[in-house]
C-alpha cells in the first residue's frame, strides 16, 4: 500500500526509471514526498526508503543534511529571508526582524495559525534585488517592509496561490519525453570497464 | 571608460521577455550550432574549445578544454552541469538558467557529443524552483525538436539529460559533494586524490563537470570559432563573461562583459553597468570574486578583470561576483556575517573547518555585538591561521575541499585593512554604526 497519492507515486517511479542507479532519484524524491505531506514524514520516508532501496534511517540522515528538507511540520508557506552579504548590505536583517513581527513568529518557528514558517536563508542568488525574500523557493520581490506586508496579505487571502504554490520544488517540473536509463545495460558497460581496469591494474604489475 | 564594443555571447536574448521559449530561440539562431558540431568529428569539437581557451566559469578558473582531456576513455562516463550556484553574491548563473535555458541545453548537446557521452545532468539548486521548471521545459522542447533523445537532428548520436534539483546546501556547488548529492547521498565532498572526477566520479565512472556558464558559451564558440573567442579578452582571460555586481551600487545586476578589457571601476561606475556608489559614496573595499576571495582596497579599482591580474595582487575572480562596500559598511559586521555562513555550510568531515568557522563566528559575534577583546584581534588571526597556514594566496589546505581556507578570506581582510574598525568596536563595546 502506497503512501504517496497515485499521481506522487507515478511521478515517482518515473523518477526512479531515469537514474542509472536508483538511489540516484533521493534528493527528488524527497522534494516530492514534501509535497504531498508538506515534510517529510515516517510514511513518507519509509516510502523513499522504499523507492531508492535504503532504509528509513538512512533516508532520514541524508535528507537532514539538507536545508529544504523539513523533518517536522512547517507552514504552508515557507518564507526564508536572506542576510547574507549582498543583502546585508541592503537591510536584509532588518527585513528579517520586520518579518517576524509581522508574522508574529521567531526566526526558525512556524506562525500559530500554521500558515508561515519564517527561515534566515542564506544567499539565495537573486542579489541585484535584496533583501532577497523567497516564499515555498519562489522569488517574490518584497525588498520594503510595506511590501512584505502586501505580500503576506495577499498569501493570507489566497491572491498568490497560483504563483506561489504550496511547497515541493518539483510540483511544476514535469518530465516529458527523454529516454530511459539502460540500467541493465549500463550495469554491464559498467562491469565491462571495471574489467578493463582491474586488466590493466594487473598488467601494470 | 568601459569597453562595450564586445559581443554578447551569453546574454543575447536578455532583451526578449520570452527568451526562454523553443521558439524564441529558434528565431534566434538556436541550435544552429549544434548542426554544424554534428557535422564534425567529435575531437574537432573538442579541440574548437579548447582554442578557445575558455576557463571555467564556476569559480576554479579551469581551462575547460583540459578539463575535457582528462576524461578517462571508458565505456561509461557522464557529463555533470553544475548549477548550484551558492556562492554569496553570485547570481549569474540563476539568470542563464531562467533565462535562457535553451541556450544551456544546446551546450550541453554539444559538450556531451565532443566527449562522446549519453548521459548528461543538470544539477540545478532546489531554491531555483522557477530555473528548474524552464529548465525542465527546454529539455521536454528539446526532446519534441529532435535536438535530444535518440538520434539527435537525424545523425547517430543520443543523449539523455536528466535535470536534478538540490536541496540547500552551498558545499553541493564542490564537484565531488555535487557528485555526492546525485548518487543521493550527504554532500560531503571526496577525498583528494583523484583531483578530477574525470577519474573517477559519478558512481565511480569518468565524468566530467562543468559550469553552467562554461556550457552556455560552447554555441557561440561552435558558430564562430576558438579562435574568435580567444580573439576576445586578454592573456589567459579569453572572450567575455558574466558579472554578478551587488552591494551598495546604484544598478546591481549581471552584466556580459569582456574579460581584462574593463576595469573594476568600470563595472561599478560606468552608467551602462553599475552606475556608482549609492548616494555618490565612495567604495571602502570590494569582494571581487564571491566571499572566498580576499577583499581589495579602493586603491586596486584600476585592476583589469582578468583571472590572471586579480590572481597577482592575490586574490581572485572565483564566480564572477563582485560585492562593493561603501562607508556606510561595517566591516566587521560583513565579516562576521560571510563566517556565520561558512560556519552554517561546513560540512563537519574536517576539524579545522567545522571547529575553526565556529570559533571564529563566535569571536565576530562577540566583537559586533559588545564583549569583545583587543586580543580577539589577534586570536582570529590565530585561527585563520590554523586553517589556512600562512594566510597565503592561494591557501594552502589543511582540508578535504576548499570550503575550509575560504573562511579566513573576509576576516584576514578585514584585519588587515581596517584594524582600526576593530578597535573602535572593542572600544565601543560593540558596533559603533548601531
Amino acid at each position: 500500500m502506497s503512501h504517496f497519492r497515485t499521481d506522487i507515486r507515478q511521478r515517482a517511479d518515473e523518477l526512479v526509471s531515469i537514474y542509472p542507479v536508483r538511489r540516484s532519484a533521493m534528493l527528488p524524491l524527497l522534494h516530492l514526498a514534501q509535497e504531498q505531506d508538506g515534510y517529510l514524514s515516517d510514511e513518507g520516508i519509509a516510502e523513499v526508503a522504499a523507492l531508492t532501496g535504503t532504509t528509513p534511517a538512512d533516508v532520514r540522515g541524508t535528507a537532514a543534511f539538507y536545508d529544504m528538507f523539513h523533518l517536522e511540520p512547517v507552514g504552508k508557506y515557507v518564507v526564508g529571508v536572506c542576510t547574507n552579504i549582498a543583502c546585508l548590505l541592503a537591510g536584509g536583517e532588518e527585513m528579517l526582524e520586520h518579518a517576524s513581527a509581522t508574522l508574529g513568529c521567531a526566526v526558525g518557528a512556524t506562525s500559530s495559525d500554521g500558515l508561515f514558517t519564517l527561515e534566515e536563508s542564506e544567499c539565495l542568488a537573486d542579489c541585484n534585488i535584496a533583501p532577497c525574500v523567497q516564499v515555498n523557493a519562489r522569488y517574490v520581490r518584497t525588498t520594503t517592509p510595506e511590501a512584505f506586508d502586501a505580500l503576506v496579505d495577499d498569501l493570507r487571502n489566497g491572491r498568490l496561490d497560483h504563483d506561489v504554490p504550496a511547497h515541493g520544488t518539483l510540483i511544476r517540473v514535469k518530465r516529458v519525453g527523454g529516454l530511459h536509463a539502460p540500467r541493465a545495460e549500463v550495469a554491464a558497460q559498467r562491469a565491462e570497464a571495471h574489467a578493463q581496469r582491474e586488466a590493466r591494474a594487473q598488467g601494470a604489475k | 571608460m568601459a569597453t562595450l564594443s564586445a559581443p554578447k555571447i551569453i546574454s543575447s536574448r536578455a532583451q526578449f521577455a520570452d527568451s526562454h521559449t523553443l521558439e524564441r530561440y529558434l528565431e534566434t539562431g538556436g541550435y544552429v550550432a549544434l548542426r554544424k558540431a554534428l557535422t564534425m568529428l567529435p575531437e574537432d569539437v573538442a579541440a574548437e574549445v579548447d582554442a578557445a581557451s575558455l576557463l571555467g566559469r564556476g569559480g576554479a578558473g579551469f581551462p575547460a578544454g583540459r578539463k575535457w582531456s582528462m576524461l578517462r576513455k571508458s565505456p561509461v562516463s557522464y557529463l555533470v552541469v553544475n548549477g548550484d550556484e551558492s556562492e554569496p553574491a553570485t547570481f549569474k548563473d540563476h539568470f542563464l538558467v531562467e533565462r535562457d535555458p535553451h541556450q544551456l541545453v544546446e551546450g550541453v548537446v554539444i559538450a556531451a557529443y565532443a566527449l562522446q557521452v549519453t548521459q548528461a545532468f543538470i544539477y540545478l539548486r532546489g531554491e531555483f524552483a522557477l530555473g528548474l521548471e524552464r529548465v525542465q521545459q527546454a529539455v521536454n522542447d528539446a526532446y519534441e525538436y529532435g535536438s535530444l533523445g535518440s538520434h539527435i537532428l537525424e545523425t547517430n548520436f543520443s543523449l539523455d539529460i536528466v535535470v536534478h534539483p538540490g536541496a540547500g546546501a552551498y558545499i553541493c556547488g564542490e564537484e565531488t559533494s555535487l557528485i555526492e548529492a546525485l548518487e543521493g547521498k550527504r554532500g560531503f565532498p571526496r577525498i583528494k586524490p583523484p583531483f578530477f572526477p574525470a577519474v573517477t566520479g559519478l558512481y565511480g565512472e569518468p565524468t566530467v563537470v562543468n559550469n553552467v556558464e562554461t556550457m552556455s558559451n560552447l554555441p557561440w564558440i561552435v558558430n564562430h570559432g576558438g579562435a574568435a573567442f580567444a580573439a576576445l579578452g586578454g592573456g589567459r582571460s579569453a572572450g567575455t563573461r558574466l558579472f554578478a555586481l551587488a552591494g551598495r551600487v546604484n544598478n546591481p545586476g549581471v552584466y556580459e562583459v569582456e574579460m581584462v578589457k574593463n576595469t573594476f571601476r568600470d563595472l561599478i561606475f560606468d552608467p551602462a553597468f553599475g552606475g556608482g556608489v549609492v548616494d555618490g559614496g565612495e567604495v571602502k573595499a570590494i569582494i571581487p570574486g564571491g566571499v572566498s576571495a580576499p577583499w581589495f582596497g579602493p586603491d586596486l579599482l584600476d585592476l583589469p578583470l582578468g583571472q590572471d591580474e586579480v590572481a597577482e595582487k592575490g586574490s581572485m575572480l572565483g564566480s564572477g561576483s563582485i560585492v562593493v562596500m561603501d562607508q556606510t559598511t561595517c566591516v566587521v559586521r560583513a565579516a562576521w556575517r560571510i563566517t556565520k555562513f561558512f560556519s552554517r555550510e561546513s560540512c563537519g568531515q574536517c576539524t579545522p573547518c567545522r571547529e575553526g568557522s565556529g570559533w571564529i563566528e563566535r569571536v565576530m559575534y562577540r566583537l559586533e555585538h559588545g564583549g569583545g577583546r583587543l586580543e580577539d584581534i589577534d586570536l582570529l588571526l590565530d585561527l585563520c591561521d590554523n586553517i589556512a597556514p600562512g594566510l597565503t594566496w592561494p591557501p594552502q589546505q589543511t582540508t578535504i575541499c576548499v570550503l575550509g581556507p575560504s573562511i579566513p578570506s573576509s576576516v584576514h581582510s578585514a584585519i588587515q585593512m581596517f584594524r582600526d574598525d576593530f578597535v573602535a568596536h572593542v572600544e565601543h563595546g560593540g558596533c559603533p554604526h548601531d
